[in-house]
């Protein structure tokens, strides 16, 4: 009953609309519910990164820590996004940290699980990895965009 | 079709305009009000600008000329005369020729959803389009007003976009770096056009900002269904005479100073991708 539940939030959010409901209910098999009190962090940077979030409510801001500097905030993620891309490559460490600005709930996805999964099928691999690639390939994009400094003075 | 006006009736003569008052708005950028008798300007047109004995360049109008309230330019000194102009005081005086060039197509964006997207210095030109949409607000649907800039200290005409927030009208602001003192949105201004609400099919949208960033905006408003006729984007190239006579700002076919500053994003997207340009 819990998993099924679980399985409808997946189909439900945007990150992965159009998913076959099969595929969803194998991504809710390795989920589970969470929330996070402003401030509370979702991942920090060195840490293994063994899971990560489907955000249904709540704001997270990706950060870095500069020496001298404090943290450096470079993107804010909501309702629809997805937190965490560094599971999907080794070492499967963070190398940002994501703190919570208001209360988020999420869902927290088992990267180990999810990635045996895919292991195992294929064509859920490839359907899960096009998703992951096309948020990749946004992040890039705005990424370039970011580092570009476009408002920056012409001189 | 943007509206079209020729500005004054002797257009290579600047008249005296005096400054009535100087504020500061960020590290680099100010906003001077000016006593110019007679002299306004529609919101997406701009004037040309003299320092005395330095030169003269084009600047937006920051105001709105249907409202009470003086003639308004926000300067960023970037080089020789932007500076002159950003440092005149109260009383000084400079050479003021226009208004030139085209307006935002408010009337046309009636009855549907405005959605004005600005980026940096971009919020400079649609203050006065803004402006004149809250004066009649309800000739619209919802308004969404969409600015990203550089970090917080860059955030222009601050206090002003706080009270819009507390109006009839969905602001997000967003910044591309901050530290922790900041609790607004980190990220690009497009990733904000899939989070507003408004009605696609009926919504018209105005974006001013660096060019880069008209381009990913215009392409990402489009992937948001809003059509290419109904995007309208104020362009920028240097200008010399600004009444369509030196081609100095010449942009494929047309003339920015007289068939835009504000331009159709149907209209110029072939020419947005040519470097030569
Ligand atoms: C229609 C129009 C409306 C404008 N509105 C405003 C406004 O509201 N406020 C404002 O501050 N500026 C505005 N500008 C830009 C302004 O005209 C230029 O910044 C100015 O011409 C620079 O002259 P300068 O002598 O100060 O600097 P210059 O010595 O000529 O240039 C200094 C630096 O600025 C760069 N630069 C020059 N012109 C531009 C430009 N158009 N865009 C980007 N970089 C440029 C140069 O490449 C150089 O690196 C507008 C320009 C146009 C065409």
């Amino acid at each position: 009953m819990r998993t099924r539940s679980l399985d409808h939030l997946i189909c439900e959010h945007p990150f992965f609309a159009g998913l076959a409901r099969e595929y969803c209910e194998l991504i809710g098999g390795c989920a589970r519910n969470i929330r996070i009190d402003r401030g509370g962090y979702l991942f920090r940077e060195g840490e293994p990164a063994d899971q990560f979030f489907v955000i249904r409510h709540g704001h997270v801001v990706l950060e870095i820590v500069a020496p001298g500097k404090g943290p450096l905030r470079f993107l804010t993620l909501g309702p629809g996004d997805i937190a965490g891309v560094a599971w999907l490559v080794p070492p499967y460490r963070w190398v940002f940290d994501a703190q919570a600005v208001e209360l988020t709930r999420a869902l927290a996805i088992d990267a180990g699980c999810l990635r045996d999964k895919a292991e195992q099928n294929h064509d859920f691999g490839y359907e899960l990895m096009k998703r992951f690639m096309t948020l990749l390939v946004q992040r890039l994009h705005a990424a370039q965009l970011q580092m570009l400094d476009v408002y920056g003075s012409p001189r | 079709m943007a509206a079209r006006a020729d500005g004054a009736s002797a257009p290579f003569l600047p008249r005296i305009a005096r400054v009535r008052s100087r504020r500061r708005e960020t590290h680099d950028t100010w906003s001077l009000a000016l006593d110019a008798a007679g002299m306004a300007g529609e919101p997406g047109q701009f004037n040309m600008l003299y320092a005395f004995g330095i030169g003269e360049i084009p600047v937006s109008v920051s105001s709105d000329a249907a409202a009470t309230g003086p003639l308004v330019h926000t300067i960023r000194a970037v080089g020789a005369v932007s500076e002159a102009l950003a440092a005149l005081r109260p009383g000084a005086a400079l050479g003021l020729r226009g208004p030139f060039g085209t307006t935002w197509p408010l009337a046309e964006a009636a009855g549907g959803d405005l959605v004005i997207v600005a980026g940096g210095l971009g919020l400079a030109p649609l203050r006065g389009a803004i402006r004149r949409a809250l004066a009649e607000r309800g000739r619209y649907g919802r308004i969404a007003v969409l600015y990203g800039t550089r970090s917080p200290a860059d955030i222009l005409y601050r206090s002003e976009v706080e009270r819009w927030r507390r109006l009839d009208v969905e602001v997000a602001v967003t910044v591309d770096h901050a530290d922790q003192r900041w609790h607004g949105n980190v990220g690009v201004v497009t990733k904000l056009i899939g989070r507003a609400g408004f009605a696609a099919a009926h919504a018209t949208a105005f974006v001013c900002g660096p060019e880069i960033m008209m381009r990913f905006t215009a392409s990402a408003l489009e992937a948001a269904g809003i059509a290419p006729a109904r995007i309208h984007l104020s362009l920028e190239r240097n200008m010399k005479c600004a009444v369509g006579q030196c081609g100095r700002c010449q942009f494929g076919g047309s003339l920015i100073c007289r068939d835009g500053a504000v331009m159709r994003y149907d209209r110029v997207r072939p020419l947005l991708t040519i470097r030569e340009l």
